[in-house]
């Protein structure tokens, strides 16, 4: 790695200028300068230069070199949400490559500074980073490296399985039960204290009523003598406080459960966050940063990030566009009560309040949003027909993929249920003694779409592993409650009575 | 110092390296894994290795696209990443390549099957030294004098001494101005070793008999490859009369004509004697057929052409046959009644390409 060169360095200097002029507002951003390699490898490693040792980053390294090597892809920009914020450049790209990776990256600085889904981000995570490879490193030599290894695959297998509102909840109190039951009491409503008035009692006061709000009162009693109280979302922490492990594996699951929910917010804001970054660069180069014969350089290397595969999604893309368009629509003073109620395209179309109000808007969205609430709040039926959005699926016969529709509603739709949970199937802890007999039950909460079997197997197999009781879920396999069932042994699916809903 | 990625790397090699040895039998009756031909690398389809979690299934292949088109219109095939910031996440069902040298697939292939290392017959392990020129050097003899180099020195030198005048454009070498050729020895392995492979190729060999011998001998010249520093493949395939063919041809003549087998080893025999001199080659020789030969007196006679010229000349003599619903499937009785345990004839019978495998363990266990 090297320092950046005079040139380059004057270059940030003039794009932080143009930046900073234009309100975004980040973190000291330091540039390295690194060959394609080092460039791969930053990457596998997920920005960080440090990481403990597995597999899977060689994986990643071994398809990034040769995407490189064959000239099918070349990361430009990689930039990590910490303080200062580390963006790295690759040698040997044209300088208006650099530029334009240096405007994306101050956008990405940004986002990272202000989006409140990374408020509670560890900004100094490159030292996390390198703490968590040193304790792992330390495993591997007292445990041996198979054993450590395996076991991360283990938890790699389960590392989806959090909760992204945790950040945002107060620590709950783990609180027991008082040891002396208090007897159920169910409030009666008395009309009066009027005794003359007693034989109204049984109406104020149905007997059948009473008796259903001390079952229920039973029920959840019941319930909170349960572990977890309520069902739980948070599997890794769930596993952390209650499943028997050894120290050093309650370390290096502690381990990856903390960066899980470190990179969670960048799964959870991908269109916004690369939006901003692509709205961010083609102002600054446009406006300010672009020399003239730079222009088709430009001009091609930009229409590259945005460029769409043959009729699919990209998300800098539909995240540049849906700013473009919020600025434009505030510009516009397009929104509010009387612009949804106006039906007359006419005077929809020519509508211009001159508000002004736009780039205070798109600042602001990037603030409170994440992808799903951006997605459900400004994909409007308009943007979508602009914007020639539709919906496809297989056709079994042919397998090939072919256009569906066009209906607004249903294409929102699907890209909410895409986005929603980051894209993960919801997943609870329901009880840690299942049956009384120490078994773990989870369950799938179904919306819509099922979990890919063959994985939901393997994955079990793992939790076995670390749970070391049979484990079962419960969801829904083509419109049927099923349980699936790991023993240790086999895997059972039954049929359940009826799908889990959340209590 | 080896950098950490290139540890995290290695250690993702081992992994595939233990996935290909695991289900070396499945690639091997597949057919999945033949190079093809100079390349030293093979690719190997293998479904992706991955992480199960608990994700959504294929959601019946719905997504979201953008662009134009009508309701029934294909969309562009690279859907992989069609989903809406779904990049990098559930993809699963794809099969990724993984680049194996052959060198590499021969040590798989050695370690699982348990095949001994080959002592080459013959001492002389021939290696020739050739010189290749590679660049410059300030010494040497004047024969080997690179003028325009030497020219070019010097010309340098005067321009920055300020002695070099364009109108007179005189240019004095000096001692330090010249340059030389200077080479390199490389070591250049001589074919010490030569496959000999036979087919029959009479009407009763059918495609599927055929692609399990080309499957088979890909292997075997996998394996002697690994074990000499260079090798030779000789082909030839015989009906009733025989003839030395290319590769390709090998592969894929049919011919429709009855079955004297005798032509081919005769055939072999005069190709050992022309070209190869058994005491300084390692000859390795297989012939492929089903069986079903012409006559008991040819038969005969390639019991005695292999006793008298084949079996001494080379270091293993292999006879595969392969089952095809028209052959009697005779000749293998034959030899084995004629050969008994003879160490230096290796039979193997192959039914199905599921038998390859044993039946490369047989051909190449003895280590000659």
């Amino acid at each position: 790695m090297a320092t950046l060169t005079k040139h380059l360095a004057d270059l940030q200097a003039e794009i932080e200028g143009y930046a900073t002029e234009y309100g975004l507002d980040f973190f000291t951003t330091i540039y390295e300068l690194v060959d394609y390699r080092q460039m791969s490898e930053i990457a596998a490693y997920e920005g960080f230069p440090v990481r403990y040792p597995h597999w899977r980053f060689g994986m990643e390294y071994d398809r990034m070199i040769k995407s490189q090597t064959y000239g099918l892809s070349k990361i430009y920009e990689l930039v990590i949400n910490t303080d200062p914020c580390y963006a790295y450049l690759l040698e040997g790209n044209s300088l208006v490559d650099q530029k334009l990776v240096m405007s994306h990256v101050y956008g990405h600085c940004d986002f990272f500074k202000h989006n409140r889904f990374f408020s509670h981000t560890d900004r100094r995570m490159i030292d996390g980073m390198a703490n968590h490879a040193t304790r792992v490193r330390r495993h591997m030599d007292r445990q041996g490296i198979d054993k450590v290894e395996s076991f991360i695959d283990v938890c790699h297998s389960l590392d989806n399985l959090i909760d992204p509102w945790l950040p945002f909840r107060k620590p709950q109190q783990q609180r027991r039960e008082p040891s002396v039951e208090m007897p159920i009491n169910i409030g009666r409503l008395s009309a009066n204290a009027d005794s003359e008035r007693s034989y109204l009692d049984d109406y104020i006061n149905p007997p059948e009523f009473i008796e259903q709000q001390r079952k229920r009162a039973e029920q959840e009693r019941e319930q909170r003598r349960k572990i977890p109280p309520q069902p739980e979302r948070d599997l890794l922490g769930f596993l952390l406080l209650h499943a028997p492990l050894d120290p050093w594996e309650a370390d290096v699951l502690g381990i990856i459960r903390e960066e899980a929910y470190y990179f969670l917010p960048q799964r959870q804001t991908k269109i916004m966050n690369e939006g901003w970054a692509t709205y961010w660069h083609s102002k600054l180069m446009t406006t300010r940063a672009l020399r003239d014969d730079e222009l088709i350089d430009y001009a091609e290397a930009a229409s590259g990030v945005t460029a769409m595969g043959p009729n699919q999604l990209n998300p800098y893309k539909l995240g540049v566009e849906l700013y473009r368009d919020i600025e434009d629509r505030w510009n516009k003073g397009k929104f509010g009560k009387q612009w949804d109620e106006c039906d007359d395209r006419q005077v929809r179309d020519d509508w211009d309040l001159r508000l002004n109000l736009g780039k205070s808007k798109i600042f602001e969205v990037r603030r409170l949003y994440n992808d799903v609430t951006f997605i459900d709040e400004f994909f409007t039926l308009e943007f979508c027909r602009r914007n020639r959005f539709f919906t496809f699926v297989e056709n079994r016969r042919s397998g090939r993929h072919e256009i569906e529709s066009r209906e607004f509603k249903k294409i929102k739709d699907t890209m909410l249920q895409q986005l929603t949970n980051f894209g993960q199937p919801f997943i609870y802890v329901v009880d840690a003694n299942h049956l009384n007999r120490g078994e773990l039950l989870l369950a799938h909460r179904h919306e819509g779409v099922d979990l890919r079997l063959n994985y939901a197997r393997d994955t079990l197999r793992n939790l076995v592993r670390i749970w070391r009781r049979p484990v079962s879920i419960l969801t829904t396999v083509e419109d049927k409650p099923k349980r699936i069932r790991f023993d240790g042994t086999e895997i059972q699916i039954t049929d359940e009575p009826a799908a889990w809903r959340v209590p | 110092m080896i950098s950490r990625i290139e540890k995290d790397h290695r250690r993702f090699r081992e992994i595939v390296r233990g996935r290909i040895r695991e289900n070396l039998r499945r690639y091997v009756s597949r057919g999945d894994m033949i190079a093809q031909k100079g390349k030293e690398t093979v690719s190997i389809p293998m479904p992706q290795i991955d992480i199960p979690r608990f994700i959504h299934g294929d959601n019946k292949g719905q997504g979201v696209g953008q662009g134009e088109g009508d309701p029934g219109d294909p969309v562009g095939e690279e859907e992989g990443e069609g989903g809406a910031g779904k990049a990098g996440e559930g993809e699963g069902d794809k099969t990724v390549e993984v680049e194996v040298t052959l060198d590499e697939l021969a040590q798989i292939l050695g370690e699982e099957l348990g095949l001994p290392n080959i002592e080459p017959r013959g001492s002389q392990t021939l290696e020739t030294v050739k010189d290749r020129y590679v660049g410059l050097r300030t010494t040497g003899p004047e024969s080997l004098r690179h003028f325009k180099a030497t020219f070019k020195r010097a010309l340098r030198r005067q321009i920055s001494m300020g002695t070099y005048d364009p109108r007179h454009p005189i240019i004095v070498p000096v001692r330090e101005d010249r340059r030389y050729r200077s080479w390199k020895a490389e070591p250049k392995p001589q074919t010490n070793a030569v496959i000999i492979y036979m087919m029959d190729v009479s009407g009763s060999m059918g495609d599927e008999q055929k692609e399990i011998v080309r499957i088979e001998s890909f292997w075997i010249d996998t394996w002697l490859r690994s074990q000499y520093k260079g090798i030779e493949s000789r082909y030839i395939i015989h009906d009733a009369t025989a003839r030395e063919v290319e590769r390709d041809v090998f592969f894929s003549t049919r011919e429709s004509g009855g079955t004297m087998i005798s032509s081919a080893y005769r055939k072999c025999a005069e190709l050992i004697e022309r070209e190869f001199d058994p005491s300084n080659w390692n000859i390795y020789a297989f012939h492929f057929s089903d069986g079903d030969n012409w006559s008991v007196d040819d038969t005969a006679a390639c019991i005695r052409l292999l006793r008298e010229q084949l079996i001494p000349a080379s270091n293993q003599f292999g006879y595969g046959q392969v089952e095809s619903p028209y052959g009697s499937g005779q000749f293998i009785k034959d030899l084995t009644a004629a050969f008994g345990d003879e160490q230096m004839l290796v039979t193997s019978e192959i039914k199905t390409k599921d038998d390859i495998m044993d039946s490369i363990r047989e051909f190449l266990k003895g280590g000659r």
